[in-house]
């Protein structure tokens, strides 16, 4: 699987939200229905997933699904 | 006692839910108690055999799906789910639809005993183990024992008066209690009241386990809660919970609502006398019956069923008998008593809410569920506590009793609505 559809699936857990509405666009407060716990929550998940540390500041600019798709991948290649 | 420039209001009872170890409706509920059916086992939860006792009430079979969203299950402990489950269906029980009130003068209480448990010990584990940065976010909102009562009122929109009760064992005594007094005195027309437990895990079971509470009868589940029986050696642990939509009189009528009987009078009262025994005398348990017997506008002998707090331990047994015989005097000899914690087990905070629905069951069907298991009389236990069979009678009057570590005791007194 790769790293993207890890997030999408992660994200399709955490909010039970349908596949299909984790567009790249969605927010997570705003389309899919998140609150600030659940995007803790959220962020704590892909770090577990992806064992990284994800810092606050960073974590505070990940709103939406491409946001954290394109941060996933970027912090994922510099690990490797 | 009635404040001088307040008229008090009638409350009557119009719906029930319960989540227990012998049913997850009322009809299954009714049906174990009326056939003397024990919901207690060896637990099936973890591995108890660490453990000096094996055994307590488990839920069977409950489907959280039927009434919350995964998504909303996953951030509620389990204590939560049973609450707003039983909430659910003491709501569905009433047929009220709530949108023809005003959404301010519906409130909710809950109690919990202990509150989140399951999620403590996981998120402590972490801490340890993993540091604080693991730590879930939802961990305190789940933890929390008067969250159920803020779920509750989320999934209806009732704006009303909102919190928990906390008094261990006491705990719904306590919360139906004080919402009746909420609609008596005109803060709120309808009250969702009750309390909701979910203690069978590791740390719950190795805490009471080390006080030496619980009945180690592993070889017989079944048989071992025994209140008032001299073999008891000890309650057993039950989960669930009970929920009642309270109601004032005047709304009760106009809707036609079903009313399974007057919530009448509670008597609330304090031991000061130790942690976790109850007084050798009763005295707090006597003061809260009379109380509430006083408020209900009642006698003594006009009560005609006692549903005890009954726990199968040695100290409660024999104080409750003694503070029942000193209230009622030679009454005690023509009304009905009985522990059905013989078959459910101690639903700890749920305990107080899951018995006043027993109680209300009781009148409506002319039946009072036995204790069971009650084999070998013990001389200081002397009453009759309808042993082993359910039997035929009509009670217009009825009293529950719930006592708490720390000396709380509630008590609370229906009527059959005439």
């Amino acid at each position: 699987m790769s790293h993207e559809d890890r997030v999408r699936e992660i994200i399709v857990d955490q909010l039970g939200v349908d596949a299909s509405a984790v567009t790249l666009e969605a927010s997570f407060i705003s389309d899919l229905g998140a609150d600030s716990l659940d995007t803790v929550e959220l962020i704590m998940a892909f770090e577990e997933e992806f064992d990284i540390e994800i810092p606050d500041e960073e974590a505070e600019q990940l709103t939406t699904v491409g946001k954290s798709i394109e941060y996933l991948e970027k912090k994922l290649a510099e690990k490797e | 006692m009635t404040l001088p420039h307040i008229i008090p209001r009638r409350v009557m009872i119009t719906g029930v839910g319960v989540i227990s170890p012998i049913g997850n409706s009322k009809d299954e509920f009714w049906d174990s108690l009326c056939n003397g059916r024990s919901g207690i086992g060896t637990i099936t939860r973890f591995d108890i055999s660490d453990y000096a006792s094996h055994i307590a009430g488990e839920v069977k079979e409950f489907d959280t799906g039927k009434y919350i969203e995964r998504k909303d299950a996953r951030h509620m402990d389990l204590f939560s789910q049973y609450a707003l489950a039983a909430g659910i269906e003491a709501v569905e029980d009433s047929g009220i639809d709530f949108n023809q009130y005003d959404r301010d003068r519906i409130g909710v209480i809950i109690g919990s005993g202990i509150g989140g448990m399951h999620v403590f010990t996981k998120q402590v584990t972490i801490l340890n183990e993993r540091g604080p940065r693991r730590v879930n976010p939802f961990f305190i909102p789940m933890m929390i024992s008067d969250i159920a009562a803020g779920h509750l009122s989320i999934r209806y929109n009732l704006r009303g008066p909102n919190y928990a009760t906390t008094s261990a064992c006491a705990t719904s005594g306590h919360s139906i209690g004080l919402a009746m007094k909420a609609i008596r005195y005109g803060d709120a027309d309808f009250m969702l009241t009750g309390g909701c437990e979910a203690p069978i895990c590791p740390i719950g079971l190795g805490g009471f386990c080390a006080m030496k509470a619980l009945s180690t009868r592993n070889d017989e589940p079944e048989r071992s809660s025994r209140p008032f029986d001299l073999k008891r050696d000890g309650f057993i642990m039950g989960e669930g919970s009970g929920i009642v939509l309270l109601e004032e009189l005047e709304h009760a009528l106009a809707r036609n609502a079903h009313i399974y009987g007057e919530l009448a009078g509670v008597g609330f009262t304090g031991d000061a006398y130790h942690v976790t025994a109850p007084p050798e005398d009763g005295h707090g348990a006597i003061r809260s019956m009379q109380i509430a017997i006083k408020e209900a506008g009642l006698t003594p002998d006009q009560i005609e069923y006692v549903n005890a707090h009954g726990t199968s331990t040695q100290l409660n047994d024999i104080s409750e008998t003694r503070a029942i015989k000193k209230v009622f005097g030679e009454h005690v000899n023509n009304m009905a008593i009985s522990s059905t914690k013989s078959m459910h087990g101690h639903l700890l905070g749920a305990a107080g809410a899951v018995e006043l629905i027993v109680t209300l069951l009781a009148m409506e069907n002319n039946i009072i569920p036995p204790t069971i298991n009650y084999e070998y009389p013990d001389p200081e236990c002397d009453l009759n506590y309808t042993p082993n069979k359910a039997i035929e009678l009509k009670i217009d009057n009825a009293l529950s009793n719930t006592f708490g570590f720390g000396g709380h005791n509630a008590t609370l007194v229906v009527k059959r609505y005439k």
